[in-house]
């Protein structure tokens, strides 16, 4: 064994690239088997006839990409891109005044930093019954309005588009305060000395300066709550009940009860090919970082 | 420079805390009410916890959960402090891409990763069960173990290594007397990560588990669709406790020397 042992090791010694690959296979290997072959797969799956069963059936097809000019289908898209874009822009209003607070704030800096990265590791399925335990008919909310007099009758909030939204902000809302706070954290006082020197209102010197240069934490913020609300499927799905379906609830319906193979990879390959447009901007727009900051 | 933070500022952000608070709070409060359908408070009681340890299925849960857990852990810890390992260390063609295309997995929404390896698993005629939830679980938990693994190595001395090295002590040696002890708080703590991940994953899993193999979250999820029993509040709470105190274990590890 000994020998075994040093002949291999002066194998890789020779071999700097060998040694490389050595390390990189196992983890490369499940990676390609199991993440990116399994998408070439759907893929292929988006291109070829519905089988009868479930399944796809030899051929190929152009039909369920061209599905989605469907009214309906079309609708559930508009639905899916609205709702991302309105719950990133909520999560951009209400995160971004804390993660200005948190920065600002010296003695509790690290109690709120905490309360906002616990939400981040709690479980997702979680969160989304503890809003159903809040909205329902029966759920604390109602039982408290109806205590304080304000309404008589249970207030329909769960299964409406007004459910779906809260939980969307609710669940990502600390993805966007995180990255907000980092870069807000990495600001640069003397520079708003600099503008209060010079006579900027504190207006004026958070337009000027802090909001510029917090421009790359809203940009990945954005980002890191957009692409999930495009994918999200447990939200809509606990929450929106049957009428409120965002394009995950869809693909997910052709796997279930629908068994249109073929056309559920469609969905879901477009959402992938949405998600890596996102990135790609972004990544853009992070190498250009500087040009952010307007131009005197 | 201290100019005071708005006062209207501060209480726009406590609103906003309130919120990513309240409802978990709430939950977590209601485990413990006596009283099965009303949301007033009836007095403290433990029987929601109580009946958890008779319901069978979530036992089963549990039980998969820990299995799949355990297993996805150890394979993505190890494998994914490899991928690191080169990653930092090495040279090779091809590199970036690999770098960049290791962050994939992150971005790329739960539903597509589950459809993507059920279609994979179809085609391939493997049965569903908790070989295939493991087998998806580390293919999205390698990402996040590379990821802690490579900032401990960035932070981490490569003189050390050299240093033995020059002592006469060989490759093999020197990577389990001198980088593996300095690089294990950082494969403790991506490796407890990927647990917590797996641990949690409700979409995925879904997707990929056959009969008679649901994990904890897909027995969750059922009880959360079927009705609104208190256990839920109970078991939530569990849930809730277990991840925090993961994470905290994570967390320490990340910032031990």
């Amino acid at each position: 064994m000994g020998t075994m042992r040093e002949r291999a090791l002066a194998w890789l010694y020779t071999r700097p690239e060998a040694r490389a690959w050595a390390l990189l296979a196992p983890g490369g290997f499940w990676l390609i088997a199991f993440f990116l072959v399994p998408l070439l797969v759907m893929f292929a799956y988006s291109l070829m006839p519905r089988g009868i069963y479930g399944g796809v059936e030899p051929g190929f097809t152009l039909e369920h990409y061209t599905r989605f000019f469907d009214p309906l289908y079309l609708q559930v898209l508009k639905r899916t891109f609205a709702w991302s874009i309105a719950c990133t822009v909520i999560c951009l209003l209400l995160g971004y005044p804390v993660a200005y607070v948190i920065a600002r704030s010296t003695r509790w800096r690290t109690l709120l930093l905490f309360l906002v990265v616990l939400p981040f590791w709690t479980s997702f399925l979680v969160r989304t019954f503890a809003m159903i335990f809040l909205m329902r008919d029966t759920g604390l909310f109602n039982s408290w309005m109806m205590k304080v007099g304000l309404i008589q009758e249970p207030l329909t909030i769960l299964y409406t588009p007004f459910a779906v939204m809260a939980g969307l902000v609710y669940g990502f809302l600390p993805f966007m305060i995180l990255p907000i706070y980092a870069s807000l954290e990495k600001l640069d006082q003397s520079l708003l000395e600099a503008a209060e020197v010079l006579g900027a209102r504190p207006a004026a010197r958070f337009r000027q300066v802090t909001l510029p240069l917090s421009m790359p934490g809203v940009v990945a913020g954005s980002l890191l709550v957009f692409i999930p609300a495009l994918g999200s499927f447990l939200t809509s799905d606990l929450l929106g009940g049957a009428k409120q379906v965002m394009i995950g609830n869809l693909v997910q319906n052709q796997f279930s009860s629908a068994r249109n193979w073929p056309f559920g990879s469609a969905a879901s390959f477009i959402v992938m090919a949405l998600v890596l447009a996102a990135v790609t901007w972004y990544l853009r727009v992070r190498d250009a970082g500087v040009r952010i900051v307007p131009p005197k | 420079m201290s100019m005071p933070i708005p006062r209207w500022l501060i209480g726009f952000a406590g609103v906003v805390y309130f919120f990513l608070h309240l409802p978990v709070l709430v939950l977590v409060v209601f485990s413990f009410n006596d009283s099965k359908f009303s949301v007033d408070w009836r007095g403290f009681t433990l029987q929601w916890y109580q009946r958890l340890l008779e319901r069978p299925d979530i036992l089963r849960g549990l039980k998969a959960s820990l299995i799949v857990g355990g297993a996805a852990t150890l394979i993505s810890a190890v494998f994914g402090t490899l991928l690191a390992l080169a990653l930092a260390r090495q040279r090779f063609r091809g590199r970036r891409m690999f770098e960049g295309f290791i962050y994939v997995p992150i971005v790329t929404p739960e539903i597509v990763t589950g459809i993507s390896l059920l279609l994979l698993f179809a085609l391939l005629k493997i049965p569903l069960g908790l070989t295939t939830i493991t087998i998806a679980h580390v293919a999205f938990c390698i990402s996040f173990v590379v990821i802690v693994v490579l900032a401990r190595l960035e932070g981490m001395d490569e003189n050390l290594e050299e240093a033995a090295m020059i002592l006469g002590a060989d490759e093999v040696t020197t990577f389990w007397k001198v980088t593996v002890p300095q690089l294990w708080p950082g494969i403790l703590s991506g490796a407890l990560l990927a647990f917590t991940m797996s641990f949690d994953d409700f979409v995925i899993t879904s997707f990929v588990s056959g009969p008679g193999s649901s994990t904890l979250p897909i027995v969750v999820y059922g009880m959360v669709r079927k009705n609104v029993e208190p256990s839920i509040n109970a078991i939530s709470t569990i849930i809730l406790l277990a991840t925090a105190i993961l994470i905290y274990l994570a967390d320490r590890l990340a910032r031990a020397k």
